[in-house]
């Protein structure tokens, strides 16, 4: 008998208890299902992360405080920032953004909102490539030189205080204080940290009116520091250049002492990189292991189907089935439940990515891999747990499944 | 032809072990039509399953036309239950979702026939024995007989030399067994062997000839044709 009078010969018993098939696939394709959806939104995740740190450039660094080792004072300056600027000390370094930011209440005609205020140099958009804008432009030298009261916001900050108005020129109240409009940003679709519903003014400004905190030699204090180095060559270059330029300045002998750290964007991604893929392996191998129950699902139904064909498996022996055609037609049997099963998990999994994906604002990356590599194992699945059942069957004497009850 | 030498059968039946046949002498021509009889427990269908190749016996020696088939191996035996042996049931063993034209098809496939030509060959055995309407329903949309009938049709399909009936009529009403047994009749006429097992004398009076099996051992042979004229003339 060949392999294909087999098939159809499982696909008859198969058909036969209809309600039974659907169910014991039921244990593949969740199983399936879980692992493809797990999987490709990871790799979503994964690849609009990976997709936005390097669109930003890996030759930015970030300079962030370590209060721990500034006696709760601010360890960041303006003064720093300037120290940091000068191509004599830190010849690597092309651009230095500064930015201060905290918490506001922001109040404009009655509507409040609750959203962060960040006092920023006027290269800060540049540096961090948020250059597009609605309408209206960023801050320029002479709003920082003479700490004009003028803001960019955000496009979500601008659709929350502004869902009516064209925001340019209206004037907003951060804290008693009015400041003009003069832009809005466009959205970043950022699915990492939302800017959307920041609110930017000139460090100067924010200095003096919101944030008068200062370091511990009495310098006007910045929470972050973005370095922008020459190239990705010098990136390296930069970073060091930065580590000296800064323990010069705060007096700092040994590396134990910093009050800083400083993270560039390429560490960043290897992080986050590693970080997405030790989520997925996992989440993926959980998702694995119901698969594995479903497999043992198929094994346990195969073998009820064994004990209760038994009769059937001796008349067809009585006849002429030798051992081989017993055990292709209870593995064929097997297989195309887990195959068949493995085939809807994927769709099931497809389904469930793409809605998980769309409420999360995460983008689905389902490659050919993932799909391969679940329907591949959904069908060693059946293979593995039906060899145990089609065996049985097949080393059945037909004299005694033919007296089986 | 059936050739068998001193064929016993033991079982194992827990710590104990059955004597099912002690050492049957037994030789049939091609074309006989014999009856095996016995009471229960005489080991008639165990000797039946050895004919049959369903069985090896433990120990003696079995050639069936002239090839000794006492050691051959499982696969070996199921091609020869396939070609050469056709089987009947008492329970008919039918196979109970598959209609009467597949089952009877069902031999054919595992000797490798294509399924056009076994489905015209199964359509043909099944008008032999009377079932040319029946061809699509399934058992439970058959009586007893039409059942024992398609079970016939199915032992018949791959042209075996010996059909092989384990109380093909014990579960009929006499009409219908009679039928079936003028069905063997036929295929004894041409020059099929015909065997079957039977405790009921009646029966047995349709075979040419009659073993009496008692205790694993073989009691009496007789040709039932000359037995008739002893009684006519005594």
């Amino acid at each position: 008998m060949n392999l294909n009078e087999s098939f159809l010969t499982a696909l008859d018993s198969l058909m036969a208890n209809k309600l039974r098939a659907a169910l014991t696939m039921l244990g593949v394709i969740i199983g399936v299902a879980a692992v493809i959806a797990l999987l490709s939104l990871g790799n979503g995740v994964n690849e609009s992360i990976t997709g936005e740190i390097s669109s930003i450039g890996t030759n930015l660094i970030s300079v962030m405080p370590d209060r721990e080792n500034s006696g709760g004072y601010p360890p960041l300056s303006t003064a720093d920032v300037e120290a940091l600027s000068d191509p004599l000390r830190a010849p690597a370094i092309s651009q230095v953004a500064a930015s201060v930011q905290g918490g506001q209440e922001v109040i404009y005609s009655g509507a409040s909102v609750n959203t962060t205020v960040l006092g920023v140099t006027a290269n800060y958009f540049e540096v961090n490539n948020m250059t597009e804008f609605q309408s209206g432009d960023g801050l320029n030298q002479n709003d920082l030189d003479t700490s004009a009261r003028v803001v960019v916001l955000g496009a979500g900050a601008a659709s929350d205080l502004f869902p009516e108005e064209y925001p340019i020129s209206k004037s907003i109240k951060i804290n008693g204080v009015s400041y003009e409009v003069i832009g809005v940003l466009e959205e970043s679709g950022s699915a990492m940290g939302n800017t959307d519903d920041n609110i930017y003014l000139p460090l100067s400004t924010a200095q003096k009116r919101l944030y008068p905190d200062r370091t511990r030699s009495g310098e006007r204090a910045v929470s972050g520091i973005n370095v922008q180095a020459a190239s990705e060559e010098l990136a390296e270059a930069a970073q060091e250049q930065i580590t000296e330029v800064l323990r010069d300045q705060h007096d700092i002998i040994y590396a134990a002492d910093d009050d800083f750290t400083i993270l560039s964007q390429a560490e960043l991604l290897d992080v986050f990189d590693t970080i997405t893929a030790t989520m997925t392996a996992f989440l993926g191998s959980i998702a694995g292991i119901s698969l594995v129950v479903g497999g043992i699902g198929i094994m346990n139904i195969m073998l009820v189907s064994v004990t209760e064909r038994t009769r059937e498996i001796g008349i067809r022996k009585a006849i002429g089935a030798l051992k081989r055609d017993i055990l292709a037609q209870f593995l064929i049997e097997s297989v195309v439940l887990s195959l068949v099963g493995g085939l809807l998990g994927i769709s099931l999994g497809w389904l469930i990515s793409s809605v998980a994906g769309n409420m999360l604002g995460v983008p689905t990356v389902m490659d050919g891999g993932t799909v391969l590599l679940s329907s591949g194992f959904a069908a060693a699945i059946g293979l593995i747990f039906g060899i145990y059942p089609a065996w049985r069957a097949a080393g059945l004497q037909p004299i005694e499944a033919l007296r089986y009850e | 032809m059936i050739e068998m030498r001193n064929i016993t059968k033991t079982y194992e039946m827990g710590t104990q072990a059955v004597h099912a046949l002690r050492g049957v002498d037994l030789r049939i021509e091609e074309g006989e039509f014999l009856a095996i009889m016995g009471p229960s427990g005489s080991g008639k269908s165990t000797l039946m399953n050895i004919i049959g190749c369903l069985d090896t016996p433990t120990g003696g020696s079995y050639s069936l036309d002239d090839v000794d088939v006492s050691q051959m191996s499982d696969d070996d035996l199921a091609r020869i239950r396939n070609k050469r042996v056709g089987f009947v049931f008492q329970q008919y063993n039918l196979l109970s979702r598959t209609t009467a034209v597949k089952q009877v098809a069902l031999p054919l496939m595992y000797a490798g026939v294509g399924r056009r030509e076994r489905i015209r060959r199964a359509q043909e055995a099944l008008q032999a024995v009377g079932l040319g309407d029946r061809m699509d329903h399934r058992p439970d949309e058959l009586s007893g007989g039409q059942q024992q009938r398609a079970a016939i049709a199915r032992a018949l399909v791959t042209q075996p030399s010996i059909i092989l009936a384990d109380e093909p009529t014990g579960n009929l009403d006499t009409s219908s067994g009679e039928e079936i047994l003028e069905i063997f009749k036929e295929l004894n006429a041409q020059d099929i062997t015909v065997i079957f097992v039977t405790h009921d004398p009646e029966v047995a009076e349709y075979a040419k000839r009659t073993v009496l099996l008692r205790d694993g051992l073989i009691e009496s042979d007789k040709q039932n044709g000359h037995k008739r004229t002893m009684e006519h003339a005594s």
